[in-house]
């Protein structure tokens, strides 16, 4: 069921949204560390999985 | 329509479901038949007999001793698939064979791989709390008229709850709590929190636990792509921690045909074990529930085949995780085989 066993074994590959409390924004957190604000679930979606293009591991400003 | 993920398990029945009846499930289109050895090991086997088809799972077809004997013209097959005897000759085609599907039986569930390769010693996700000593259980099947992804959909946005299900276990506190999304993209896992500090105790819990004032609520879920959902369900009086109940949801999904859907429902409790009026109440409480969602979901697979094909929806922040679910499942169907 599971694909074959990947590259690096250990690293994993999760990805986290947080809606900001008190916002109508999301936070987007990329396995990498990069981060980016939204206020629009599919844009977000957009921009983690183009990972690794802009994916800076500082917090950057929506794109 | 959703694509169907092969190469992997599903929910095909419940454990007490499969018997010494011959009971036929559709599997992600494939006619499965289901019952148990006389030594209690469950089998699944093609439901159609290679002579002309007839379902076995049919009456009168029926078991004798471990075997199945086609109702029609008396083809009789070992809990192998093996033809073993045709009626009126001694020689038995070669090809005369059924297909025999991977089973094991799992938490209360008989679960079977629906693919092409061999499980290997990949098993189910685990749903421990249905078949455990600490927790009471009620459960049901119910059919849906619609596609799987419907369902996914929906049990991975609760803020529906508010409204759909407003009265049962909805309140305002629902739609207006912020989540917090997770997707393991290797385990294929995802994740949605919804932890509310001090909310109005709905009358699913109020009625079951006895708490009468307001609650923490913490809601859990937990998707195990494509075929299992959990829902850890945690309640406390605001203030009394330690004192929490938990409730686990478990949903197997298990799509029938390209429109239809088994909706595998259970409410796993871990408190007043005993009680017969809350086993009872928590039963048709929850069977309103999922009813509610079967209706809306119908209605809204009915409205979703008039539409023309491409047509546009909204997605908003409470629609994260459910967004989530369906890029996860889209990538898994284009997986080679
Ligand atoms: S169809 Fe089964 S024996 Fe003829
Ligand atoms: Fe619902
Ligand atoms: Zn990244």
């Amino acid at each position: 069921m599971d694909a074959p066993p990947p590259a690096t074994p250990s690293a994993s590959e999760v990805h986290r949204i947080h809606w900001l409390p008190g916002t109508d924004h999301l936070l987007a957190v990329c396995h990498c560390g990069a981060e980016a604000e939204f206020d629009d679930p599919v844009a977000l979606w957009e921009w983690l999985l183009a990972h690794p293009d802009g994916h800076r591991t500082r917090t950057n400003e929506s794109p | 329509m959703t694509a169907f993920i092969r190469d992997q398990w599903y929910v095909a029945a419940y454990a007490h479901e499969v018997g010494r009846t011959p009971l036929g499930r559709t599997l992600l289109g494939e006619p499965v038949l289901l019952y148990r050895t006389e030594d209690g090991r469950p089998v699944a086997l093609a439901d159609r007999c290679v002579h002309r088809r007839f379902p076995l799972s049919e009456k009168p077809s029926r078991l004798d001793g471990d075997r199945v004997v086609c109702g029609y013209h008396g083809f009789t097959y070992g809990p192998d698939g093996r033809c073993v005897s045709v009626p009126g000759q001694r020689r038995i085609p070669r090809t005369a064979r059924l297909t025999g599907y991977p089973v094991v039986e799992q938490d209360a569930f008989v679960w079977v791989w629906i693919g092409d390769r061999d499980p290997g010693d990949t098993l189910p996700p685990r749903a421990p709390w249905l078949d455990s000593p600490d927790h009471t259980v009620v459960s049901g099947m119910e059919p849906l008229d619609a596609d799987y992804g419907l369902l996914v959909d929906n049990l991975l946005d609760l803020s529906h709850e508010t409204y759909l299900h407003g009265g049962y276990i909805g309140t305002p506190e629902v739609a207006e709590t912020p989540i917090t999304t997770e997707v393991d993209e290797k385990s294929r896992v995802v994740r949605v929190s919804r932890h509310m500090d001090d909310a109005a105790c709905p009358p699913f819990y109020a009625e079951s636990t006895g708490i009468t004032g307001r609650i923490t609520r913490h809601q859990d879920i937990e998707y195990h792509a494509p075929c299992l959902y959990l829902l850890h369900s945690r309640v406390a009086p605001v203030g009394t921690d330690e004192r929490a109940f938990h409730v686990e949801v478990v949903y197997g999904i298990t799509p029938s045909t390209e429109h239809t859907t088994y909706d595998f429902w259970a409410v796993a409790r871990d408190f007043a074990l005993d009680d017969q009026k809350v086993t009872d109440f928590l039963r048709e409480s929850n069977h309103t529930v999922v009813m509610q969602d079967v209706v809306a979901l119908n209605a809204l697979q009915k409205a979703l085949d008039t539409e023309p094909p491409g047509y546009q929806e909204l997605s908003i922040n409470i629609d994260t995780g459910g967004l989530a679910a369906r890029r996860i499942l889209a990538r898994m169907a284009a997986e080679p085989a």
